[in-house]
């Protein structure tokens, strides 16, 4: 790409990955990446290329489709001084990693009274739409929210790959990130030089008055969409990105809905016991006394994701759903 | 052929059914690929061209009621159990008459009423589902057998290896069938897999052996012999067979770099399962019989592509439907 000293420079949100992962391999040699078809085929998603031949075989590691053992060796790993990136194809193979990272990685700090530390990062991928079906279309990252011990970035566009990644590699304790596989090709701007965006920092997309929409990963995306749709309907929204579900910037949170008096949750995850609960629930405590309605939710309808694009789409919240949600918020319905 | 020295000219009958059968994966497979490049199929599909024999082989040494579970890669193993031809495309375009109404896809079909307990897109994921399959069938005293269908590539799930032990140790009427076509994505099973395949089911006192996947008489003589063992109460068995996919990973994998075009053209030309029992039959049966059974088998699939193109989309009120039972 032709760079000049003015232009910014972008990257898509997979190079994005790539590129903080080779610079964190170059500044760190104790930094390895584990997982399967990562080293000659550059990923499924193709987010590695390259990688391999910089560093070679013996850093970025191709496994047998094991996910259960890999993540073991993974933490392992990490408890003995190096940092690896363990590679989980699609989040929906969390469910075979889980023992490792909600019962190893997780508690080994806290169980050896801070005497083991597992610095490790899982990368995974979330994000429907894909007409991947059931088994490779969920977004899990509630379930590792849920458990103390570990922290969950995701990255809603290739400036916040680049920077959560990059701070999860140098954390000193178990990190999940997940990507949202729909965004790999989309593009933005990305510094060259080395930065990092701290955990539990959320950052305001877009400042408003009216609502505060926060939106995590790919609804953030859904958001502004939402937001420019809101403002020709004379309603201005504020969007927040919390960047990490944990650890969870609570005060930018509730200090935009004390300000808005009304708050959106929107989440790719199941709407059920998920993340858009928490963080409502979060605004709904911290905010209450200057709230004019009750914090809405919205998730992913609660059904495995059907493969039909008539069927899919229906199941997850789009600019549109939105959009419908705040302006009866607002009661401009 | 080692069993079942029956008359020759019921032999050439099964035997033209076995390459019907595999004709018609192949044309469907064919039509998939057919699909997706123009863009009418959502999503990807895994083909299964090139392995045609094996689940031909083997879901031909069963009965209409013994159970199968299917992987990614599962096209050819539903058809070969009986699955429609209309009823899989439609599934394939997500549309309403399709096997699962269009919510499972291109990996997920499932057909009960062939014995078909479903694709999964979990890899190694079925190992379990078929060893408890074989388990209820003993208890309800069936006699129904069940077989797992897997790629070499599930040979590193753990889950596999719970499942064989249990199987072994409660003499359960399953035989695991992993179809070693060489590669799991794009990574040659030489660098996944340690030691001999073989030899992990033996370390569980399970039968096992390794047939020429490219041989449906050979495969499904082997499997005769095991199903029949299986259903006398004698245990599970574990047979690799050797085969290979003539396309890519899935249909947009085109490059294919990690192998090379020679291996691929060796494959295709020496050890095509059509070919090679065309090549068998050739004397037994008048010239242009392949080439008819080929005409028929196209056909079929041109109805059904043509149905399932003017089928339905569900409605959109099905989708939170059957999440419960
Ligand atoms: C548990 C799990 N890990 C990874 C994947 C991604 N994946 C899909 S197919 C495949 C390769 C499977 O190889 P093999 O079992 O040999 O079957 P083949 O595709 O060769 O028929 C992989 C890694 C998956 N679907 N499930
Ligand atoms: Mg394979």
């Amino acid at each position: 790409m032709a760079t000049t000293e003015t232009a910014v420079r972008e990257l898509t949100y997979g190079e994005a990955v790539r590129e903080a992962i080779a610079e964190e391999m170059r500044r760190d040699p104790r930094v390895f990446l584990i997982g399967e078809d990562v080293a000659e085929a550059g990923h499924p998603f193709k987010t590695l290329v390259g990688l391999v031949q910089e560093f070679g075989t013996d850093r970025i590691i191709d496994t047998p489709i094991s996910e259960p053992g890999y993540a073991g060796i993974g933490v392992g790993a990490a408890m003995t001084g190096m940092r690896p990136i363990v590679d989980v194809m699609f989040g929906d193979f969390i469910t075979l990693t889980m023992d490792q990272m909600v019962n190893q990685a997780a508690k080994a700090h806290y169980m050896s009274g801070g005497k083991i530390k597992v610095p490790i990062v899982f990368r995974t991928t979330l994000g429907a739409t894909r007409r991947s079906a059931a088994q490779h279309s969920q977004s899990l990252h509630a379930w590792v929210s849920h458990v103390p011990g570990l922290k969950v970035a995701l990255p809603s566009g290739p400036y916040e790959a680049k920077g959560l990644m990059k701070t999860a590699i140098r954390d000193d304790s178990p990190v999940v990130i997940f990507e949202d596989k729909m965004m790999y090709r989309v593009k933005g701007p990305v510094p060259a030089e080395d930065y990092t965006i701290p955990f539990g920092v959320a950052e305001v997309k877009r400042a408003g008055t009216d609502v505060t929409i926060v939106a995590t990963s790919s609804m953030v995306t859904v958001a502004l969409g939402a937001a420019k749709l809101l403002d020709a309907a004379g309603i201005s929204a504020e969007v927040i990105d919390p960047r990490t579900t944990w650890p969870l910037d609570k005060e930018t949170l509730v200090e935009s809905a004390k300000k808005t008096s009304r708050a959106i949750v929107v989440d790719e995850g199941y709407e059920r016991y998920g993340v858009t609960a928490e963080i409502a629930s979060v605004i709904a405590d911290g905010a209450f006394y200057f709230l004019d309605a009750p914090v809405k939710r919205i998730g992913a309808m609660d059904v495995p994701v059907p493969f039909s694009p008539v069927l899919e789409d229906l199941t997850v919240p789009t600019e549109q759903s939105v959009f419908e949600a705040a302006k009866a918020l607002c009661r401009k319905a | 052929m080692t069993t079942q020295a029956t008359e020759p000219r019921l032999d050439l009958e099964q035997n033209l059914h076995f390459y019907r059968q595999m004709a018609k994966i192949r044309a469907f497979e064919e039509q998939v690929n057919e699909l997706y490049k123009s863009a009418k199929m959502p999503g990807l599909a895994h083909l299964y061209v090139g392995e045609e024999g094996v689940a031909v082989g083997v879901c031909e040494a069963l009965r209409r009621d013994d159970f199968i579970t299917s992987t990614h890669r599962g096209h050819g193993h539903c058809l070969a159990k009986g699955a429609s031809v209309n009823r899989m495309f439609a599934e394939l375009l997500g549309k309403e008459p399709g096997y699962c109404r269009g919510k499972g896809g291109s990996m997920h079909i499932a057909d009960p009423e062939t014995g078909n307990l479903g694709a999964n897109a979990i890899v190694g994921g079925s190992a379990g589902i078929a060893t408890g399959a074989a388990l209820s069938a003993k208890m309800r005293g069936s006699g129904q057998v069940a077989v797992c269908f897997f790629g070499d590539g599930a040979l590193g799930q753990g889950l596999l290896y719970e499942a064989m032990n249990m199987a072994a140790l409660w003499k359960l009427p399953v035989i695991y069938v992993c179809e070693n076509n060489l590669y799991g994505e794009y990574t040659p099973c030489g660098e996944t897999i340690a030691g001999e395949i073989l030899a992990r089911a033996k370390a569980f006192g399970i039968h096992a052996e390794t047939v020429d996947g490219q041989d449906v008489q050979a495969v499904n003589a082997t499997m005769k012999r095991l199903v029949e063992r299986a259903r006398r109460g004698e245990g599970p068995a574990f047979v690799e067979c050797r085969t290979y996919r003539y396309y890519g990973h899935h249909v947009g994998d085109v490059n294919r770099d990690y192998r090379t075009r020679e291996e691929e053209k060796e494959w295709m030309s020496t050890h095509d399962p059509l070919r090679t029992l065309a090549g068998r039959l050739k004397g037994l049966v008048d010239e242009g019989t392949f080439e008819r059974i080929e005409t028929d088998v196209k056909a079929e699939i041109d109805t059904g592509v043509q149905y399932a193109l003017a089928a339905p989309y569900p409605d959109a009120k099905q989708v939170d439907e059957d999440v419960y039972a």
